[in-house]
């Protein structure tokens, strides 16, 4: 973990009340994708605790939907504007475990933090798939910049836009070799349900710190009590209590 | 040079900068981040007999100025922790700390004390009977004048460290339980825990916890903790820990004036990982403003003439 005062280059609107935000500065403390940043919202007394989209040396993106008063704030901020950040925060994924094709499964705002994990496994000679769901077709994003690095098929609730249903309908007829899921609880416990082989979780949590120190996040493991944002907030599905 | 030294029952520290209970884990873990020796000392997190996983998420609500937090004395255990935690502690931290205590019973409160007063680096005993967030034990030994002073004598008959009382501001009376402790013989007093306080979830029209109701601190209880300091230090002769939303050098200055011997820091290291290093640095030029010299002198200071 590292405290890091980030120097905003770009804060735009990609989708319905989704937001990517560029932030400039020291990224040495991110090592994995689906790790987060825990940021200082002017105002707001607790951190917000945002999945890194992707990275390079001095700059890292993130992207947010507006939720509530902090991100409605963040969408108010401009180039120039900084952020202080803890970063390089949980554990992320773990890509040795992936094997040639794994699949990617992203439910809204759960998207951003497998960008840089497609992109990983990509790079690691792997053949990643991912499937990525949402409600409606104004709220979809990233799709064209996935598929820079995996086959994507896109899900929506309504059929706006792709096949219309969950990441669930797609996944039930493909062949993978393990799956990396991001996105709400009722999706995941659909994708436990017929998911096949071993799989990560991302897991989401009102946290008090996100680096380790108050316990409010922590949850019951089979392998114990973990922090979700310490231990996690990505979780192995055999060590997941439903 | 001004001098930040305060001693509280013999035990002498070099600033009274203390990161509380609950927000600091078993401290071990801020070590990455700066030399935690730097600390006046610091406040374990709350442990009990048996290892308890705590309360059900989500726990944890924002609050304007603060947050609620129930927690539920998430911790391994008395044993676990004297096996585990405190060496991992020692490794980087070469101080003394305070190990705080709770319990669901008089026995418990008993067991671990005797099992605490075995450890060379625990320096005091906070005994919590003011947590808000279990059932059957914690808060209800705190809110009455007898059963506090019950735990005060019991955990007194086992342990030869000072034995600090942590309070409850949850009370009609916070001076009549704090006389009750140092009647029983308590060598100090830990104030004030957090505020009970609740938030409802809009969206789902419940509670945004899901135990209903939680500990509220930060920032906007701190009026409140420096009225039950300033109270406190008139009703007993013994010395006062005090806490509740402190967060800045002139916030630790006011709360030693109002009568603490020294000052924990809660719910900003949450927030700021660097807090207690930051108001410790930021402690010699706060003095200065207000031409302090000798930080132990101005203790209870806003009470004389």
């Amino acid at each position: 973990m590292k405290n890091v005062v980030y120097e905003i280059k770009e804060n735009k609107q990609i989708a319905d009340k989704i937001y990517q935000m560029t932030l400039l500065g020291d990224t040495g403390a991110i090592t994995r994708p689906g790790q987060f940043v825990n940021l200082k919202v002017n105002d707001c007394y607790l951190r917000r605790p945002i999945s890194v989209c992707d990275w390079d040396k001095d700059s890292l993106q993130i992207i947010y939907k507006i939720v509530g008063t902090g991100t409605e704030k963040m969408a108010q901020l401009l180039p120039g504007d900084t952020m202080d950040a803890l970063t390089g925060l949980g554990n992320g994924y773990d890509t040795a475990k992936s094997g040639e094709r794994p699949v990617l499964l992203g439910g809204g705002v759960g998207v951003p933090p497998l960008y840089a994990l497609a992109k990983q496994l990509k790079n690691e000679g792997k053949k990643p798939m991912a499937v990525l769901g949402f409600q409606t077709a104004t709220e979809v994003f990233l799709v064209e910049e996935f598929s820079r690095f995996c086959e994507v098929t896109v899900t929506t609730a309504d059929g706006s836009m792709g096949r219309k249903g969950f990441v669930t309908n797609p996944l039930a007829e493909m062949d993978y070799t393990y799956f990396y899921a991001c996105g709400p609880m009722p999706m995941f416990r659909a994708i436990e349900k017929i998911a096949k082989g071993g799989g990560q979780y991302s897991f989401e949590e009102k946290m008090g710190c996100g680096f380790g120190a108050c316990m409010g996040c922590s949850c019951q493991t089979k392998q114990g009590a973990k922090r979700i944002c310490k231990e996690g907030p990505v979780l192995e599905r055999e060590e997941v209590v439903w | 040079m001004v001098n930040t030294k305060v001693c509280i029952s013999g035990w002498e520290l070099e600033n009274p900068i203390i990161p509380a209970s609950g927000t600091f884990g078993f401290g071990y873990e801020f070590a990455d981040l700066y030399d935690i020796n730097l600390l006046g000392s610091l406040s374990l997190k709350g442990t009990t007999r048996e290892a308890r996983y705590g309360n059900p998420l989500p726990r944890i609500a924002e609050c304007t100025a603060g947050l609620i937090n129930s927690v539920g004395l998430q911790n391994p255990g008395v044993q676990t922790v004297i096996d585990e935690e405190l060496p991992k502690l020692k490794k980087c931290y070469q101080k003394k700390v305070i190990a705080n205590i709770s319990g669901f019973s008089l026995e418990d409160y008993v067991y671990c004390s005797e099992k605490m007063d075995q450890e060379e680096q625990v320096g005091i005993l906070e005994i919590n009977v003011s947590c808000p967030n279990v059932h059957g034990g914690g808060m209800s030994f705190g809110t009455t004048a007898k059963s506090a002073a019950q735990v005060t004598k019991a955990v007194k008959a086992v342990t030869k460290k000072p034995v600090f009382i942590k309070l409850t501001p949850n009370v009609t009376d916070i001076t009549e339980i704090a006389k009750a402790c140092e009647e029983a013989g308590a060598d100090g007093l830990s104030l004030i825990n957090t505020l009970m306080g609740m938030r409802i979830d809009l969206k789902t029209r419940r509670s945004a916890i899901a135990n209903t109701m939680g500990g509220f601190s930060g920032p906007a209880i701190f009026p409140v903790a420096l009225r039950m300091v300033y109270q406190v230090y008139e009703a007993v002769q013994i010395p006062i820990i005090g806490m509740g939303g402190v967060q800045s050098a002139s916030d630790v200055i006011e709360m030693m004036l109002a009568g603490a011997s020294a000052v924990q820091i809660g719910a900003a290291n949450l927030v700021n990982p660097y807090a207690c290093k930051e108001i410790i640095e930021a402690l010699p030029a706060a003095m200065a403003k207000y031409r302090i010299e000798n930080l132990e002198e101005i203790i209870g200071g806003a009470h004389h003439g």
